[in-house]
Formats: structure tokens, C-alpha cells, sequence
């Protein structure tokens, strides 16, 4: 998914942060998630899970903005996100 | 809100004894189909269901109708249905479900000649097996077979308390004519009538097992909205009411399904005996063809023939070893049954061939006259 | 390369945990179907809804989708086929504090559950339906169902359906339904927003999600997992209030997805009551 224009107050927005859990062995490796999440920060990874499917890894985790859609499009429960804490 | 137990005096077809037994038995939910020769039950009750609280509704075929009334008794309400045997085929499959999961709830067959749409108007009893193996799979079933009016009264709450204590379809199993004859029937006081109902669970609500069974063999069961989260399925499951496709576990549920029956043989067999002591001949009847068969019986003792009746109320679990003990004291048994055999060959393996069986039978459509099994008595003995 | 980092902690408990029954996790359903997403969409909506969980159940039939009532951690039973709508019936009618919803699948639900649901509808018991609508049978290796797509190919139509499938939102209307609604599992917070109107409105409530079944019908038809996602995405059209009439799924013209119907009407307990309880 792209996006088609930028925001005009787009610098006052403050974007939520976001941090990515993975459930790996309950993953089937649809790669759902990875194709759909809107910061592209998923791929799959390389290890095998008990079941023998690669569950994604999140490749630049700093980008998660809490949106929820992993979670909500992943058929396994297998993937969510949670508010960062603030950096202290 | 008026009185569920119609105290008194009453002249009723057995069609409407069994809905007034089944309101005095605490039934409060009917989901049910019309046909011949039982829709009178469903006439009566969804009369007689919203005075009392109770709930009918008519629904679009009878494997609604069995579906509703699991439904219904899965949220805590005793339930019934009433059907003929073209409805009764189609219940088949969610009769099943209901001895899988254990779900109470009484099933009325006011049987009709078959097969198929058959005599509508006529009875038979010719659905006997069906009860037994109707639907598919291995399992125990309680099937009870009335003979008046008063009769269907007082069973329609036996059944009701069996499917309770039991967890499990109770069938009754009468017939047209019984259904369609109007006879007196007398309905005690209310607090004469001795219902049962369900146990439910108490305590720990967290990993609750709705099919571990308690110490008296049956699990106790909670309604849906009680808390206790269960799961229910048509699949083999353990203790938890969770699937498992193993052959360890098909082998514990089933297990379950026939021991819960048949370790109770003896207080859910019921039989009546007449003049059965000094007996030579034992005939074996159940439902209208053991009327004519006690007026066989009479005959044959004025005319010296010491026969004698068991009349089977409880035609499953069969009381094979009652059989069994008369095999040992009398020359022969005759089954009289509106079929071309059924419970006659029940009758026939636990006789062990030691004395022979004969079948007074009747394709169905009328009653058996006594007359023909004084014939019989006479040919063969 | 090394494997990127990823921030995990020592047990992630899933937000719909207290809701799964997590020893039975992970679920049957293969890599790809959808239906494991329309179940989380339900789960995620009966949480929202502010129901009283204990009064909630599902019900569901045979099939795929059928198992569902075998994961929630609620009070659940899997039924026989397609017989889901009439137990639900008996359960909502003898006791009507239940919130009941029956999840199941377009095989069980409409072709051989296809009678009670138009007499559930016309009678308007207070049921919330969802069908996750995968356009052939699933659990018994795809065959063609009353909602495959006219040509399509299936284990038992392998030159192509040679019949027309139901209009689901069409048939529900027609019978009385008295909220309808479709999305498909892409859509998943417009599918979990109608479930929550759903489950909170009197009435027959019918929600159909299109849903991937890469396994059977999309092996068949060409369409990867992703490939069916896609086809959403691009010919979903969404129009709140069509007409029914106009809800045919036809991939080519596109599919129109959104809440149809809205209305209300007596449910089938406050005509009973009002009919019947004359005492």
C-alpha cells in the first residue's frame, strides 16, 4: 500500500510508536502481514518454526506505528503490536 | 399464569396426555413439525406452553425441530418434540448429536405404517429398530412404549426423568392408535409427581469438563450462560468436550455413551407381568398390541393354555435377562408387535433358541386381533 | 547477512487471548485462509461490544468455519450440518439473555442449512449470522457450493460451474433480515465494526466475508492467497445501502462490499410474547 499524499500538517502529527510481537510457532507463514503492513517493516525470516513455516521478522522495528493491521489481518493470532513505552 | 399440572379427571386422546406430561414433567420448550398422526401433541402444547411460561415454536421441517430442542436444552430448558416416522427419519442425525453431546430432551414418535409416507392415518409399530439404530454410529438409547392415554401421561414424565438423570434422547415410542384414542386420564397433584432434573455443576467455573462424569456416572451439565464455557461438538472428544481424533479417545467416549445405560440396567428397565408365574407360553408385547395381547392371555387361560404377558414399558434398553430367566420356565414365547418382526428377533436371541419364538405380526395399518394369537397359541403349542 | 533484530518479550500474550482457547492454538485452518481472520475480526467485536461475556455463545455447523466454536474460550457447540441456525433458534428462544451467534460457512449455511436461514430471517430471531463465504467446500477438498461463481473450477466441476451462485445479501433481504452486511477479510475493521452493530441490534443480523481459500478453490482457479487479497483490494467497491439486487459477486464488474441493511422490525420473542402470552 502506497499513499498518495502528504498531510499538510504532517510535522505536527505526532505518529505513535510501536512494537511489533510475533508469536513465532503459531505462524503458517501466509506472509499477510508482511505484503500489508503500511511501513513495509516485515519479512520473513529465515528460521523455520515448529511447524516448518518462516515467521516474519521484523526488519526495521524502530518503524512500527501501532496501527494494528498485522494483528487484525493475521489469521493465526500470531502477530500484534503495542504501544512503545516512552523513552525514558 | 395458569397451572402446569392439570390436576384431575380428564378425558383426553393420548396425542394430548403426552403435552399435559410433558408440561407436569417441567417441560417448558417444544420446537416442533406438523404430521399425522402427532401433530394433536404439538396442538395441545403450543396452547398450553405460553400459560405457563414456556415457549412452542413451529419450525420449518423436523430437523429444525430436533435442532431447536438440543438448542433449547443446552440453555437449561427441558425440551420436546413430537413426530411420526417420515419426521422421525429426519431427526435421525440430531438424535445423534444429542446422545454424542449428551444433551437431554424427549422425542415422541406416534408411529404410522411405513415405509415411507405409508398408512399417515393408521398405526404400526414398525419404527422399533429405527429407535434402536436410526442414527448412525454405536450408542444406547432409552425408548419407552405406552399403551393408553393415562399411560402416556405418567411415561412422558418417566422420560423426562430419565433423559435428565442420563444426559441423553429419551424416545417414546407409541403408536396412532394409542395417540388417537380418547380415554380417561387422571393427573394427580402436582406435588405427587416426583420430576428430575439435570445436575449442574457447582464451584470452579475455570477448565470445567462438561463430560467427566460425576460420581454417579453422569456428568453434570451447565446451561449455556452459566459460565462455565463449555464446548460442545459432534466430534469424538474427551472429558473437556474437545476434539481428539485418536481411537484411544473414541474408545473412552464411547465407553461412556453405553456404560452410563447399560450399568444402570436395572433401575431404568421397567416391564409388567401378568399372570406370568405358572406360565407356559410367555407372550411379549409392548404399547396397543399389549392390550390385545392381555385379552389373548385371558382367553387362553379359560380355555386351559397357561400363557402369561410381559409387557415390555421399556422396549430399550431390551430386558434381555428377563427373557432370558423365562427362556428357562416356559415352552415358547409369541411377540405380538404391528410389524413383520422386530423385537421379535430380540426376543428370538435370548431365547437362545432353547424354546421357539413366534411372531404375531401385522404389516400395520390396524390392530392385532386376539384372535389371531390364540391361533397361533393354539398351532404351535 | 544476520537475522534483523526484532524487539520480543519473554512471553507475548496475544490482546485475544482471554478469548481463544489457546491449547487448542494453533487452529486447522490452512496457511492463507481467511477464516481465521473473520474469526478474530468476531473475537476483537464481541470484546468491543460491551456484552456480558458470560451471556454470549457461538454456534456453528460443519466445515471449515465450523470450527470455530471449537476455539472460543465462550460458551460454544458445533452442531451437526447446517443445522447451526435451528439449535441456535431453540437456545435464543428458551432463554432470551443469550446473545447467540451463529459462525459458519456458505456451504453449511446455505445449501444445506439454505432453509432454516430464510426461515431464521423471516422470523427474525434475534441471531447475529456470519458466513465466511470461501466459494466452495473447503473441509472436503473443494467442491463446488451454492456460491461458487459460474465457471469457476472445483474438485467436482473441473470444466467449470455450469451454475449460477446465490446473491447472499439478495436472499437475505428478500427473507427478512433485518441487517446486512458484507465485507471481505481485507476489510477487517469495517467486518469488525458491523459485527459489533450487529451483535448490539435486535433482529436477524447476516454479515458475509469473502475469504481466501488458497488451498482448494484458489489452487483450482489460479489465485494465490495474496492473489485473492488483491482481487479485493481492486475490484472491491464499497457502496453503503445498495440494493441488494445489485450485490452479485462478479469479479469482473467488481464486488460491492458494505453495510446494506439497517432496519428494524418486531423480533420473533416480542411477537411471541405479544401474540401468543394472551395470560
Amino acid at each position: 500500500m502506497t499513499y498518495w499524499r502528504v498531510p499538510f500538517d504532517a510535522n505536527d502529527i505526532e505518529i505513535s510508536k510501536g512494537i511489533v510481537y510475533i508469536l513465532d510457532d503459531r505462524c503458517k507463514g501466509c506472509g499477510y502481514c508482511i505484503e500489508y503492513c503500511p511501513k513495509h517493516m516485515l519479512q520473513f525470516s529465515k528460521k523455520f518454526n515448529k511447524k516448518g513455516y518462516h515467521p516474519p521478522v521484523a526488519k526495521n522495528p524502530d518503524d512500527c506505528v501501532n496501527c494494528h493491521y498485522c494483528e487484525i489481518i493475521c489469521p493465526e493470532f500470531a502477530i500484534y503490536s503495542a504501544e512503545a513505552e516512552e523513552d525514558k | 399464569m395458569k397451572q402446569a399440572v392439570l390436576t384431575g379427571a380428564h378425558y383426553l386422546t393420548g396425542d394430548e396426555a403426552c403435552a399435559e406430561g410433558a408440561l407436569a414433567a417441567g417441560c417448558r420448550f417444544f420446537g416442533g413439525y406438523p404430521i399425522t398422526p402427532a401433530t394433536e401433541v404439538a396442538e395441545r402444547i403450543s396452547e398450553r406452553l405460553p400459560e405457563v411460561g414456556g415457549t412452542f415454536i413451529q419450525m420449518e421441517d423436523e430437523i429444525a425441530a430436533m435442532a431447536s430442542i438440543l438448542g433449547a436444552s443446552c440453555a437449561g430448558v427441558k425440551s420436546m418434540t413430537a413426530t411420526s416416522g417420515p419426521g422421525f427419519s429426519l431427526m435421525m442425525e440430531n438424535i445423534g448429536l444429542g446422545i454424542v453431546t449428551e444433551t437431554p430432551c424427549v422425542v415422541v414418535n406416534v408411529q404410522r405404517a411405513g415405509p415411507s409416507t405409508g398408512l399417515p392415518t393408521m398405526g404400526a409399530q414398525a419404527d422399533m429398530m429405527q429407535a434402536k439404530w436410526g442414527s448412525h454410529g454405536d450408542y444406547e438409547i432409552i425408548a419407552l412404549a405406552p399403551s393408553s392415554p393415562q399411560e402416556i401421561f405418567y411415561q412422558t414424565i418417566t422420560a423426562f426423568n430419565l433423559s435428565e438423570t442420563y444426559r441423553l434422547p429419551v424416545l417414546i415410542m407409541t403408536d396412532e392408535i394409542v395417540g388417537h384414542m380418547s380415554e380417561k386420564v387422571v393427573i394427580p397433584d402436582a406435588k405427587e409427581i416426583k420430576t428430575v432434573s439435570r445436575i449442574t455443576p457447582k464451584g470452579k467455573k475455570d477448565n470445567f469438563k462438561p463430560f467427566k462424569p460425576g460420581p454417579n456416572g453422569i456428568a453434570p451439565m451447565p446451561a449455556a450462560g452459566d459460565g462455565y464455557k463449555v464446548h460442545f461438538t459432534g466430534l469424538t472428544h474427551d472429558e473437556k468436550g474437545y476434539p481428539v481424533m485418536t481411537v484411544e479417545a473414541q474408545a473412552m467416549m464411547m465407553a461412556q455413551l453405553m456404560n452410563k445405560i447399560r450399568n444402570n440396567l436395572d433401575k431404568i428397565i421397567m416391564t409388567e407381568r401378568y399372570r406370568l408365574d405358572d406360565a407356559e407360553i410367555a407372550i411379549i408385547s409392548y404399547g396397543v398390541s399389549s392390550r390385545t395381547s392381555l385379552a389373548a392371555v385371558d382367553e387362553a387361560r379359560q380355555m386351559g393354555i397357561r400363557a402369561g404377558l410381559l409387557r415390555l414399558i421399556t422396549v430399550w434398553p431390551f430386558p434381555d435377562d428377563q427373557i432370558r430367566r423365562l427362556a428357562n420356565q416356559v415352552k415358547g414365547f409369541i411377540t405380538v408387535e404391528i410389524n413383520l418382526g422386530q423385537i421379535h428377533y430380540e426376543v428370538q436371541r435370548c431365547a437362545g433358541y432353547r424354546v421357539p419364538a413366534y411372531l404375531v405380526g401385522h404389516p400395520g395399518g390396524t390392530i392385532i386381533s386376539p384372535d389371531e394369537v390364540i391361533k397361533v397359541l393354539k398351532e404351535a403349542f | 547477512m544476520p537475522e534483523p533484530s526484532k524487539k520480543i518479550s519473554k512471553s507475548p500474550v496475544h490482546p485475544l487471548d482471554d478469548l481463544l482457547r489457546t491449547d487448542r492454538i494453533p487452529h486447522i485452518w490452512c496457511s492463507g485462509c481467511g477464516t481465521g481472520t473473520a474469526f478474530s475480526s468476531c473475537l476483537t467485536a464481541i470484546k468491543a461490544s460491551g456484552l456480558e461475556l458470560d451471556n454470549v455463545v457461538m454456534i456453528s455447523g460443519i466445515g471449515c468455519s465450523g470450527r470455530a466454536a471449537g476455539y472460543v474460550k465462550l460458551d460454544s457447540y458445533h452442531t451437526t450440518h447446517g443445522r447451526a441456525i435451528p439449535f441456535a433458534t431453540g437456545m435464543k428462544l428458551a432463554n432470551p439473555k443469550l446473545n447467540v451467534i451463529v459462525f459458519s460457512g456458505d456451504g453449511d449455511l446455505f445449501a444445506i442449512g439454505g432453509n432454516h436461514f430464510i426461515h431464521a430471517a423471516r422470523r427474525n430471531v434475534d441471531l447475529t449470522v456470519i458466513c465466511v463465504n470461501n466459494l466452495n467446500y473447503g473441509m472436503t477438498g473443494g467442491q463446488v457450493a451454492a456460491t461458487t461463481p459460474f465457471q469457476a473450477k472445483t474438485s467436482t466441476t473441473t470444466t467449470g460451474n455450469p451454475e449460477a451462485p446465490f446473491n447472499l445479501p439478495l436472499l437475505a433481504y428478500a427473507s427478512g433480515a433485518t441487517y446486512i452486511a458484507r465485507w471481505t477479510i481485507l476489510h477487517t475493521r469495517d467486518l469488525t465494526n458491523s459485527i459489533i452493530e450487529a451483535l448490539n441490534k435486535k433482529g436477524f443480523s447476516f454479515i458475509e466475508v469473502l475469504s481466501p481459500c488458497p488451498v482448494n478453490y484458489g489452487r483450482r482457479n489460479k489465485e494465490k492467497s495474496l492473489d485473492t487479497l488483491k482481487l479485493y483490494q481492486e475490484k472491491g467497491i464499497i457502496k453503503n445501502n445498495a440494493n441488494p439486487a445489485d450485490t452479485d459477486i462478479d469479479f469482473e464488474k467488481g464486488i460491492i462490499l458494505g453495510k446494506f441493511i439497517d432496519i428494524e422490525r418486531a423480533t420473533c420473542i416480542e411477537n411471541y410474547d405479544k401474540t401468543c402470552r394472551l395470560v
